[in-house]
């Protein structure tokens, strides 16, 4: 008895309560469409780590270059800094990093040759001047550059002391104290990771 | 030098290679308001295609025109934002 009553009774009320359906669908389309436009906002800006490795001469460049660059775009940029890669952070050892003259088969010398004392000297001032000649920027200057322009260059705190090295020993804006779960955090939310 | 274009602002980046010019015009760009034209002069042959790619991945930037010279390489870029 009482459902043959309310039966007819909501039927009654259903244009009514229609139109508060589709408001309610209305409101919650523009709700979503919000969330994704704020999501789409908060994807736009691109996000590069660059994990650097190598510490020689020629290899100090790759994660520079494309880090600076990167920041002009106006990318979140992190390099972060591990064993050999830590020297391009180091003040003093950056203004000193050597080109391998032996096992690169890029080199026009034998390695019989190549492994001559003095060799990786004479081999890294060729490309020095090669560089300067090329009005390529220095090292130390893409490291101020990086820095300048927001880039987050970052020291292993495990190789720091592996390599027996001080925090004072790096650049000032490095950042130091921390790990390879800093770095994979980083790498995470990366659109773009490198290893160098 | 100075064409049809009325410049705001011209950055000097001759005898510079990759990255050179593209994080100077970031630089210089960011000095400038909106409206702004700033004028870019480069060397490096490199900096054709590095321009256009740099302007076409940043917001708040427009690639006006690009001239190519006697071995030099011109970039109109505004800032629009």
């Amino acid at each position: 008895m009482s459902t043959d009553n309310q039966t007819p009774s909501a039927d009654d009320a259903d244009p009514a309560s229609d139109a508060a359906e589709l408001q309610a669908l209305r409101e919650r389309v523009d709700e979503l469409e919000a969330s994704l436009s704020e999501l789409d906002d908060a994807d736009e800006q691109q996000k590069l780590t660059i994990v650097a490795t190598q510490g020689s001469f020629d290899m100090a460049y790759p994660p520079l270059i494309l880090g600076s660059t990167a920041a002009a775009f106006g990318w979140d940029v992190v390099v972060f800094h591990t064993f050999w890669g830590l020297d391009i952070l180091h003040e003093k050892k950056s203004k000193n990093l050597k080109l391998s003259a032996v096992g690169n088969p890029n080199m026009p010398m034998p390695n019989a040759l190549a492994a001559i004392p003095g060799m990786d000297r004479m081999a890294t001032r060729m490309m020095e001047k090669k560089i300067d000649e090329n009005g390529t920027a220095t090292i130390e200057e893409l490291i101020d550059l990086s820095l300048e322009s927001g880039v987050d260059l970052q020291a292993c705190q495990m190789t720091i002391e592996l390599m027996d090295y001080d925090e004072d020993d790096f650049y000032d804006g490095v950042t130091t104290g921390v790990g390879a779960a800093t770095a994979l955090q980083h790498m995470a939310e990366s659109d773009i990771q490198l290893l160098v | 030098m100075s064409s049809e274009y009325d410049v705001t602002e011209t950055l000097d980046v001759k005898g510079q290679s990759c990255p050179m010019p593209i994080v100077k015009t970031k630089q210089a760009i960011d000095d400038l308001e909106s409206g702004d034209l700033l004028e870019v002069v480069a060397t490096d042959s490199g900096s054709m295609s590095d321009i256009q790619g740099w302007a076409a991945g940043t917001s708040g930037v427009e690639l006006l025109d690009q001239v190519e010279g006697d071995d030099l390489y011109t970039h109109y870029v505004k800032k629009t934002e």
